[in-house]
Order: structure tokens, then C-alpha cells, then sequence
């Protein structure tokens, strides 16, 4: 992302995004909560179709409703997008309406043919997931047979000649150490690499205390994102490392309702993809006015474009840089959303979250997981409660998590 | 969402505000347009600009910015095309590497002359 023309520091620029836009600068779709993995950190829970999902043209007027925003690309997601029957079909209604699609995938779906597909469009881009720069680290993850799975999208995408899609890890406790090797890969299969933070969502909420970075390991990948400057995206998903001295590039700044959001699989627009709670729910793309309604007018929006405070944090003289990091984390570690992040460098979330005792942090509204998740660790025996999570009518879904879902051939 | 004259451009800044160097200068008197897998979306600020083909986004940080680049393919130069726009002559330089930065990302390119 480049600023041109910024006659002072980019913080004009930011103070703007604060305030919102008219339409946001990109958005995350998850098309489907239906998946064929059960990666233990799913921000989303996903793994079983809802069906109340949008039908195609529900899919299409969501689009056209984007076009008219002038809304450039969306990054479609899930669950795993690609199992919907009508993936392709949406994939190229978007693109004759001038909005760009990227699309996150496992890799399950594309094979020789497929990759010959998505190298052909200039419109459409595709990000791989991958975990762990070796199967033992990602499948632990990801689920066995996930890191053979990607490795061979890759190499057909490569060998389409599709260069610079993307591979995108999640950053762990388990595979910070192997960033070279992840930027190996990338430069093997002709990708560029992308890093974004893990955060204590969906199921990753249940695994966070086990997976997320240790201080230590924040500070090494702050200077390895460092070194690598540009080369590298993040999604500007690590601004709260800013606070280690100098700027990571990108925005540094929350952009969840400002400039970012997110359409789930059943219309429901949340203020980021980390956020899918009914404290961030700020509306239904099926309600009068469709999504951009939603987007200019619901309360929510409009409050988190309103000034923020700091809280705690005012005082702290790194502020302005971290900005008190993601409010996502913060919400799902149970921490104030205007205090410190869990994993502020200069420690104070730690203080915080110690400092808990018996709270409970909140759950995700929604849990379209096929089973009980998979432990990392066998948790402490707790006496504790948990608040009841909505169970999604499963009907159309209760013999397989692609029930009436179906591969297209391409 | 209030439209306000930002302040005037002054050095173009790639994002978290480094320096630019070593881009060649801009021809004000070359023939340019806007690349042709560029969309820009007019915001109170300027402009976002977005390439399809190397998809990357740019912010163009003043209404006036976003004019002369959006009038670029109307006129003969860039020299034209800033004096139509109305840039102040004490500011054709610094529109002048505004423009530089954005041939540098692709987004506006050089015209056969007609």
C-alpha cells in the first residue's frame, strides 16, 4: 500500500480512516461455514454448513451492491470456500463487475486444472494457508495431510504459471523459528509470503494460551518483519508490535468498521473477520437498505468511527503507535476493549491477564464446528460455567459438512 | 462525511512516510493517463487508486490530485493537465513527484501521442 502525497505524517491520513469511509477499502466474505478441515485456531468455528447461508443471487446482489460502492476486491474466505457449489460462478459474476477477488483456500480444491483457471484472470488471486513450514508443525494444526495438501496447490499454481499468490501463515508459539523457511517456500513456488496474527477467535480462542507468540518471539518477528520491509504482507495485522520503536509498513491502525469488515456465510456484517461476536454485529445485508446501509448508517459503525479513547493506555507513551493494538484480542482474552492488548510488548497485558482471576472471557455467538474441538493440551478441570453458545440448526448438514454442497467441474 | 481542503501536497511519501529516492523526475510535457487496470474511487481526502493488475492501492491525499490524475488523458501534458486542474505554479514540483511516485507504481503510464 503506498500513500502519495502526504504533505505531513501519514497520521492525517489515519485520523481520516478513524472517521470511516463511505465504503470500505476491502472486505472479508467467508462465502460458506462449511469445511473439510478442523484447524484447531478457526477464527471463524467453522466446519459445518449453516443453511441459512446467501443463495447465489442473494451472492450477486451483494456484489452488485459492491460495485456500486466501488468497492475494489473482497477477500473471500470461510470455512473453505471453494466446497460451494456455486464458487466459480460468483468468482466470475465478481469480476465482470469490477470487483476483484482474492480468495483464501486450504488447497484441496486446486488442482491442475483449477490453477490454469486462476493464473488465466488478472482478477483473481489466491492465498494459501499453511501453518507450519513443515508438516509436523502445520498439521498439528491444521489437521493431517493439510501440509501435503497446500505444498501440492502450490505447485500446480506454480506450474500454471501463476506468479505471486500468496501464502499466508498464521504466526505461532511453534512456527516463529521457521520464517526463513516460510519465505523459502514462498520463493520455491514463486509466492509471496503473508504473516497475520493469530488471535484468540472462534475456536482460536480455546488454543490461543498454548499457540500465540511469547515475548521473546514477538520481538524476533518484529525484526524480521523488519528486514523484510515490503516484501512481506502482514495485512497490517501486527500493529501492536509498533511499540518495539518504529513502524511496521501499512496503516497501523484498526481499520475493523472504519475501513475493514466483514460479511459472513449468512449476510451478517461484522466489524472485522476476528470479531464474530454479537457485540460487533452491526447488521444483516438482507435488512432494507442491504449492506450499505449497514455500512453508512449502523450504530455500531458509526460509534467505533466516533474519537476513541485509550483508557489505560493514555498514559503510556508508545500510544500512538500501537494505538492499544486489536480489539478483537482484546475482547476474546476478556480484557477492556480501551486497555492494553494481551500481548502488548511492553507487557502490560500480561499484567491484565493475570490479573483476571475467574472471568470468563466471552465465547463467539456461533460455533458451526463439526465436534468438540481438538485440545492441543488437555485443559485444567474447571468448575466454571461457560456461557451457552447458540447452536446452529444443522438439518441440511448432519451427514456430511458438505451436504448439498457439490464440486463444480471448472 | 465533510469534504476539507486538505493541506497542499508537499513531498510525496510512500506509506509510513520514508523518503523517496532515486525515482527519475516526471515529464510534465509527455503525454499521460491513468493505467488502464486502474479504478479510482473519489474520497473527502482525495482519492483511492487501486491496480487490478499489480494490486496495489495507493492514496492519492487531495482532491486536487485526484482531478489532475483523472484529467490526465485530456490533455496534451501533464503541464496541461495541471494548469486545467488549477495547481499553483509554486506547486508543480511537488505534484510533479506526486506524479513520479505514481508512474513508479504503475498507475499512471506514458500515451501515444495522437
Amino acid at each position: 500500500m503506498t500513500v502519495i502525497d502526504a504533505p505531513k505524517p501519514v497520521g492525517t491520513l489515519v485520523d481520516r480512516f478513524q472517521e470511516g469511509l463511505d465504503a470500505p477499502i476491502c472486505l472479508t466474505w467467508e462465502l460458506t461455514y462449511a469445511c473439510n478441515l478442523a484447524c484447531v485456531h478457526c477464527l471463524s468455528s467453522s466446519g459445518r454448513r449453516d443453511p441459512r447461508e446467501l443463495s447465489t443471487d442473494e451472492c450477486k446482489a451483494v456484489i452488485d451492491e459492491l460495485q456500486r460502492m466501488q468497492v475494489f476486491y473482497v477477500n473471500i474466505g470461510g470455512g473453505e470456500p471453494t466446497v460451494r457449489k456455486d464458487f466459480w460462478e460468483l468468482v466470475d459474476y465478481a469480476t465482470a463487475h469490477q470487483v476483484g477477488v482474492k480468495f483464501s483456500t486450504n488447497g484441496s480444491r486446486i488442482d491442475a486444472d483449477v490453477a490454469r483457471r486462476i493464473a488465466a484472470s488478472d482478477y483473481v488471486d489466491v492465498q494459501i494457508s499453511l501453518d507450519g513450514a513443515t508438516a509436523e508443525v502445520n498439521d498439528h494444526v491444521r489437521g493431517a495431510g493439510s501440509f501435503a495438501t497446500a505444498i501440492a496447490a502450490m505447485g500446480h499454481l506454480k506450474d500454471a504459471g501463476f506468479a505471486g499468490f500468496k501464502l499466508s501463515v498464521v504466526c505461532t508459539r511453534q512456527n516463529i523459528g521457521q520464517l526463513d523457511d516460510f519465505k523459502a517456500i514462498a520463493d520455491e513456488y514463486g509466492a509471496q509470503l503473508r504473516l497475520t496474527r493469530l488471535r484468540p477467535s472462534g475456536r482460536g480462542a480455546d488454543v490461543w494460551d498454548e499457540l500465540h507468540p511469547l515475548p521473546e518471539q514477538q520481538r524476533a518477528l518484529y525484526h524480521w518483519l523488519l528486514a523484510h520491509g515490503e516484501d512481506v504482507l502482514t495485512g497490517d495485522s501486527f500493529f501492536h508490535l509498533a511499540a518495539f520503536g518504529e513502524s511496521l509498513p501499512g496503516l497501523n491502525l484498526c481499520g475493523a468498521g472504519r475501513v475493514v469488515c466483514l460479511i459472513d456465510p449468512v449476510g451478517d456484517v461484522y466489524a472485522c473477520p476476528f470479531a464474530i461476536h454479537d457485540s460487533f454485529l452491526a447488521g444483516n445485508v438482507r435488512s432494507p437498505g442491504g449492506f450499505t446501509t449497514v455500512w453508512r448508517e449502523s450504530d455500531l459503525f458509526l460509534e467505533l468511527r466516533s474519537p476513541q479513547t485509550g483508557g489505560a493506555c493514555n498514559s503510556c507513551a508508545h500510544f500512538d503507535s500501537c494505538r492499544g493494538g486489536c480489539m478483537a484480542a482484546k475482547f476474546f482474552t476478556g480484557l477492556p476493549l480501551d486497555g492494553p492488548d494481551p500481548e502488548c510488548v511492553l507487557g502490560h497485558g500480561e499484567q491484565l491477564l493475570a490479573a483476571r482471576g475467574d472471568t470468563v472471557p466471552p465465547k463467539p455467538s456461533l460455533d458451526h464446528s463439526k465436534k468438540k474441538p481438538r485440545r492441543l493440551l488437555e485443559r485444567r478441570p474447571s468448575t466454571i460455567t461457560l456461557p451457552v453458545v447458540q447452536s446452529v440448526p444443522d438439518r441440511a448438514c448432519d451427514e456430511s459438512p458438505l451436504a448439498g454442497l457439490e464440486r463444480t467441474p471448472v | 462525511m465533510p469534504v476539507t481542503a486538505p493541506p497542499a501536497p508537499a513531498t510525496p511519501a510512500p506509506s509510513a512516510g520514508a523518503p523517496v529516492a532515486g525515482e527519475p523526475p516526471f515529464d510534465l510535457d509527455g503525454a499521460w493517463s491513468l493505467h488502464p487496470q486502474v479504478a479510482l474511487r473519489p474520497e473527502s481526502f482525495g482519492a483511492l487508486a487501486y491496480h487490478f493488475g499489480t494490486r496495489r492501492l495507493s492514496f492519492l491525499k487531495s482532491p486536487a490530485l485526484h482531478a489532475l490524475v483523472d484529467s490526465l488523458a485530456d490533455h496534451a501534458t501533464a503541464r496541461e493537465a495541471c494548469a486545467a486542474a488549477g495547481v499553483p505554479a509554486a506547486q508543480l514540483p511537488s505534484y510533479q513527484r506526486a506524479l513520479a511516485t505514481l508512474v513508479a507504481s504503475d498507475m499512471i503510464v506514458p500515451r501515444e501521442p495522437a
